[in-house]
């Protein structure tokens, strides 16, 4: 269905990649953000808490990330799209309660402009080092949705998909920014509300007597109600049966866990997005995402000058990994080149798909900037050797 | 009882429409006071006549952090202290929601102690009913926040002694609109006291103080359920509107209870929705009752 026009400010605007995020949202139909002041992501609150008293949106500042991650999956539950959004060390805080969000299975965004870390790290600098912690941070076995975009108005599109892939999966979806495109201000343009497509929290039609919460039906996404529409339901981080009740025992967690998981492994074909370029007759595949997937294009051109055959493979959505498209294209090219600012994260998911078939070589950097496109030039040349 | 009578159905207790029946027997054990708290909740649910469909509550982690897993309403089971946060999402995107927090004094006071002072000082829209039983219960009889000096736990073996909260006054200080406590043996006070607060806005808190008979009582050799609420009888005095400052607890000493504060202030929604409508005038759109743009 379409959104609603309160919250599309339709134009050509010149936009950071944070307010392009929190347009996005608005964009998208959220109307509950709860947040903690974390540079370099301050500036999607800052900007949806100016916006949000003329749209029926609420914006609260809570006391913590501890605090912002439960308030919104709280919010979720009332029907109303609800968003948190922070940086590396507030993520962190954030894992407990996106692990309850992934359990309870409710639909929500969570926004992350990286940073440089470990710890406090570097603030204010470009990171792109949260990326294995965005689907493994919280414990135990779940998995989430997460994406990455290259640019502002990427961060503006992206994020309107982000809020439709929580509702179609009910699960908390990362959306993985960095630094550089956070606050790289570029064209961003905002369509009108009649043009944009949003997903409506489905919710369930049966009566209270018959519905039961996590009951599946052929989809493997449960049917959602709301709080206060009478089905007096129960939720719960505990390992549950269909009604919502907690149940201790090995064969439960089994269905319970194995569905959570089959939800998103069974649907990777519909969620997967992934740009590709040149790729067929490839020697070497660079895969990319962030700011870093503009950098390595860079990086690119001059391997191609030097007769390189290069092919470019661009992660969108980074969670669910494109396992099955990686894997094709490693019986085919010698090596893929993986540049990243961290010290080697998403290289070892290439690695682990590519099975030997081919290379899988990091391109590292510690955070603090973007490569130097002759080093990522160097990795392909030296790849395709 | 005369021979031919039958064993009474659960399902004919007055509170049982209140209760999620199908997940009965429970996981307290005999004589612990949770029950007693959640009896008296469900009576006054039914006393304050509030439109049940419109309550939901939340629930920490605990033996108290089950209780939301036993009522018959919109129920929310969540993490280890991050009820209070959780309930104050529910609220805010669904303002008519009568958002309820139900958890132990551990999860509330202290891993969710934060949330608690910053609820408090927002005067945040929620009844929060805190059941302090002096300990950690679920986890086996760990110290807590509100372990007395000199009581013993399970890690605090030669006795406490670190200082413990005064709950009703953190609260108070804080900024809460209405504050009171009670133990578990005060029934129909209690009742009453939730009922009045179902009806008052703001943050509300009330503290009940109940047995754990299992751990806090037998680590301290207090005996059983029964001997734990005769001391109630002989230990706690009634002291309505008394400076929270006084009410501290110490071991096995008086248990001041009542009411200690009911006063009208502005609520969190109260004081946003008036304060937007004065600067932005008939600009602002508040989030509506039922929740943010719902696309029916
Ligand atoms: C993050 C986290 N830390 C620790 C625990 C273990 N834990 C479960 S219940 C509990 C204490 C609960 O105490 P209280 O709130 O007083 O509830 P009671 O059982 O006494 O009613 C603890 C520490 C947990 N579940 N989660
Ligand atoms: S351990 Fe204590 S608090 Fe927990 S159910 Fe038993 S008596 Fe109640
Ligand atoms: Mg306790």
């Amino acid at each position: 269905m379409k959104t609603d026009p309160k919250g599309v400010l339709t134009g050509v605007h010149y936009l950071d990649g944070d307010y392009a995020c929190g347009e996005g949202a608005m964009a998208a139909g959220c109307r509950f953000v709860a947040g903690y002041p974390i540079t370099p992501s301050t500036e999607v609150v800052e900007r949806i808490s100016r916006r949000f008293p003329f749209m029926g949106g609420t914006f609260i500042q809570m006391e913590d990330e501890l605090a912002s991650m439960a308030a919104v999956a709280g919010a979720a539950w009332t029907g109303t799209k609800s968003m948190t959004v922070t940086s590396g060390p507030g993520f962190s805080l954030m894992m407990e309660n996106i692990g309850l969000a992934a359990m309870m299975e409710t639909p929500c965004v969570v926004v992350n402009v990286q940073r440089g870390g470990p710890s406090t790290g570097l603030p204010t600098m470009v990171g792109q080092a949260d990326m294995m912690q965005a689907r493994w941070g919280s414990h135990g076995d779940y998995k989430v949705i997460a994406m990455s975009p290259q640019s502002p108005q990427e961060a503006f599109d992206l994020t309107i998909d982000a809020f439709n892939l929580a509702e179609t999966y009910r699960v908390p979806v990362m959306f993985m920014m960095d630094e550089c495109v956070g606050h790289m201000t570029e064209k961003v343009v905002i369509p009108d509300a009649d043009e944009i497509d949003v997903v409506p929290r489905a919710l369930s039609k049966k009566t209270p007597a018959d519905y039961q919460p996590y009951a599946v039906n052929g989809r493997g996404v449960p049917e959602m109600v709301r709080a206060g529409d009478g089905y007096r339901f129960h939720t719960t981080g505990l390992t549950h049966d269909d009604r919502g009740y907690p149940e201790m025992s090995a064969e439960r967690q089994q269905i319970n866990v194995r569905r959570i998981m089959d939800k998103i492994l069974l649907n990777v074909d519909d969620i997967v997005r992934i740009e590709e370029e040149d790729v067929d007759g490839a020697e070497v595949v660079v895969v990319a995402y962030g700011i870093t997937a503009r950098v390595a294009r860079m990086g690119i051109d001059l391997a191609r000058k030097q007769g390189v055959k290069v092919g470019f493979l661009r992660l969108v959505v980074v969670w669910p990994f494109p396992e099955k498209r990686i894997r094709e294209l490693a019986a085919a090219v010698k090596a893929f080149v993986v540049p990243e600012i961290n010290l080697g994260q998403m290289v070892l998911e290439v690695e682990r798909c590519a099975a030997g078939q081919a290379k899988a070589v990091l391109v590292p950097h510690a955070g603090g900037g973007v490569h130097d496109p002759r080093v990522i030039c160097d990795a392909i040349v030296e790849a395709a050797r | 009882m005369s021979a031919t009578a039958h064993p009474p159905n659960p399902n004919d207790h007055p509170i049982a429409p209140y209760l999620r029946m199908d997940r009965m027997p429970h996981i307290w054990c005999p004589t612990c006071g949770i029950g007693t708290v959640v009896k008296c909740f469900a009576t006054a649910l039914e006393e304050a006549d509030v439109d049940l469909d419109k309550v939901a509550i939340t629930s920490g982690i605990g033996c108290t952090g089950r209780v939301a897993g036993y009522m018959k309403l919109d129920a929310f089971h969540t993490t280890h202290g991050r009820a209070i946060p959780f309930a104050t999402g529910l609220k805010l995107a669904r303002p008519e929601l009568e958002s309820v927090v139900f958890s132990g004094d551990g999860d509330l006071s202290g891993i969710g102690g934060n949330h608690f002072i910053h609820a408090a000082r927002r005067n945040m829209d929620i009844l929060v009913i805190l059941v302090n039983n002096f300990i950690y219960g679920m986890t086996g009889g760990q110290n807590a926040p509100t372990t007395p000096i000199s009581a013993k736990s399970s890690t605090m073996p030669f006795g406490n002694f670190e200082r413990p909260f005064n709950l009703p006054h953190l609260a108070a200080s804080c900024g809460a609109s209405y504050v009171s406590r009670w133990t578990c043996l005060h029934i129909r006070r209690l009742t009453k006291c939730m009922r009045v607060a179902l009806r008052r806005k703001g943050f509300r808190f009330i503290e009940v103080i109940a047995p754990c008979s299992t751990l806090y009582s037998r680590l301290n050799r207090l005996g059983g359920g029964l001997e734990l609420m005769r001391f109630y009888h002989d230990n706690a005095t009634i002291k309505h509107g008394i400076d929270t400052r006084e009410v501290d607890i110490g071991f096995q000493d008086t248990i001041i209870c009542g009411n200690f504060v009911d006063e009208e202030k502005p609520t969190f929604l109260e004081m946003m929705n008036a304060h937007y409508g004065k600067v932005l005038g008939d600009r602002y759109v508040p989030m509506p009752a039922e929740g943010g743009w719902l696309h029916d």
